[in-house]
């Protein structure tokens, strides 16, 4: 009977949590639906918009130029060592320029700007809900998801290209460093290497990820925020939820972009 | 519907999981009077203020305001709807991205009713002086204010867009008596002034005094008594003599 009645927790448990991840999913989706809606209907907030592009933007660009940087120079630096082990080392340029654009840029960029721009808006619209800010708005015959959601997850889709965009660049930049510095490459044929070698393709792909996973970060944000519990432990949560959750799901899309862009 | 009816709620119940927060709820808000919802706390007061702004959507019954009835309100029909109320939140919930005026002058800054900025400015600026601040207040942070000033500011929000009907939720709560006093006065001209309808929902017996016509006590998500204020003293509902008595014993069992 003891036996009996584990096997049935167990079960139940596991039913509870499928259970939940539908509810949970559903919501979401329903959430993500609603909050791009208002994108396109008025009224608009074009003042909100401008202060999330420039925070959710401007202000990431230390973080995704340093991540940048230092990846596209350590990608050199292993190219070098794996490729001298088939007499391939001239293969740097290319290598360091494909897997930035299609692969690191965006990915790398979108994780540090889910750490930095999710968490910070779970915050502070977990805040906003704990202490009343998003009823009052309501009170105030302003739609809380056409203010605070719609903005956000605009600013974000439009900023994240651009920021992996400039990431590109810096992290080709970091590979060409540690090419002629440490790698004795020669300056100008690096450049026109890689200049030749890249094709649009390669840009707009990572472009494309960039964009969905911007959408995805300020969703994330958005969505955990909205919903915070209560008090600071509420928010702490929120907080949490909304990184782990927009890391997750930037790794798992960036997979399915991959196959859909570049079928095997 | 009487015809002085402002709102109205006809059973109206909702539930969070097992916990029945409102278990049929009916009122009336005569249009033009200061109505309090006393009880103790987690008895769903503020629930009740949220259904009737459709915060939170009720699970059953019906609520009117004006006749209307608010639940089926979607979109520019609600927004209408919701323009003719002012609140006050119990935290003040202020905007802590904008400055004071913009908070006061919210309404005043986007949507149907936009104004140019000056002009927004020196509205919020004339209803901040009513509630008893100084211009200077206005060019501030909500955070650099203190709690006795951040309640004024609430209330100059409130009422900046001319409401027909305002709610106050606990108006006095973490104020010291004084300060409280000076809202519950506050409160009492502004209401009288401006001939709006007024609910409040407190459990300081001091602001009950101060600030009803009516009042209604609510226990286990169901209004026991409403009758006005005078008769609190001398009804001989055992629910209002203990909770205006602030007693331990009684029919409202202590421990929640």
């Amino acid at each position: 009977m003891a036996i009996l009645s584990a096997f049935q927790g167990f079960l139940a448990s596991i039913g509870g949590t499928v259970l939940w991840l539908c509810r949970e999913t559903g919501a979401l989706a329903i959430f993500a639906l609603s909050g791009t809606t208002h994108i396109f209907r008025p009224p608009w907030y074009p003042a909100e918009l401008l202060r999330q592009f420039m925070r959710i933007g401007f202000y990431s660009l230390p973080v995704v130029g340093m991540t940048a940087l230092f990846t596209g120079g350590a990608l050199a630096l292993q190219i070098y060592a794996g490729g001298s082990r088939f007499n391939a080392e001239s293969v740097v340029p290319q290598i360091v320029a494909i897997g930035m654009t299609r692969e690191l840029g965006p990915v790398l960029g979108g994780l540090m700007v889910a750490g930095r721009v999710s968490a910070s808006v779970a915050a502070e619209l977990g805040t906003m809900r704990v202490t009343e800010q998003i009823d009052a708005l309501s009170t105030l015959s302003t739609n809380p998801m056409k203010y605070l959601v719609a903005p956000r997850l605009l600013a974000a889709t439009i900023a994240m290209p651009m920021l992996a965009f400039i990431g590109d660049i810096i992290g080709i930049m970091g590979g060409f460093l540690v090419g002629i510095a440490r790698l004795e490459f020669n300056a100008t044929t690096y450049i026109k290497t890689t200049w030749d070698f890249l094709e649009t393709g390669d840009i707009t792909s990572g472009l494309i990820k960039a964009a969905v996973f911007g959408f995805i970060i300020a969703l994330m944000g958005c969505y955990q925020g909205y919903h915070s519990g209560r008090g600071a432990q509420g928010v702490g949560r929120a907080t949490t939820n909304a990184v782990v959750t927009a890391s997750i799901l930037i790794l798992a899309t960036n997979y399915v972009l991959t196959e859909a862009l570049f079928p095997a | 519907m009487s015809a002085t009816a402002k709102i109205e709620m006809r059973g109206v119940k909702k539930s969070f999981g097992s916990n029945h927060v409102l278990r049929g709820v009916d009122l009336t808000v005569p249009a033009g009077e200061s109505l309090v919802i006393i009880g103790g706390s987690g008895t769903g007061k503020s629930v009740a203020l949220k259904c009737i702004l459709g915060l939170i959507p009720p699970d059953s019954g019906q609520i009117l305001v004006d006749g209307e009835d608010v639940r089926r309100k979607r979109g520019r029909e609600r927004e209408r709807l919701l323009d003719k109320f002012g609140m006050l939140f119990q935290g003040g919930a202020l905007f802590d991205s904008l400055l004071v005026w913009e908070n006061v002058a919210f309404r005043l800054l986007q949507g149907s009713r936009r104004r140019p900025r000056n002009e927004a400015r020196a509205i919020a600026v004339e209803k901040l002086r009513r509630v008893g601040l100084k211009e200077p207040t206005a060019g501030l942070f909500p955070a650099e204010l203190s709690g006795g000033m951040q309640k004024r500011v609430g209330l100059a929000r409130a009422i900046c867009a001319e409401p027909e009907i305002i709610f106050f939720d606990e108006p006095t709560t973490g104020l010291d008596p004084i300060m409280a006093d000076v809202i519950n006065d506050l409160i009492r001209e502004i209401v009288v002034e401006m001939g709006v309808t007024a609910v409040t929902i407190t459990h300081d017996m001091t602001s009950v005094r101060k600030i009803a016509d009516q009042v209604a006590m609510i226990h286990e998500g169901v209004i026991q008594w409403t009758g006005p204020v005078s008769e609190i003293d001398s009804t001989e509902n055992p629910y209002v003599h203990q909770f205006v008595n602030g007693l331990a014993e009684g029919p409202i069992e202590a421990i929640r």
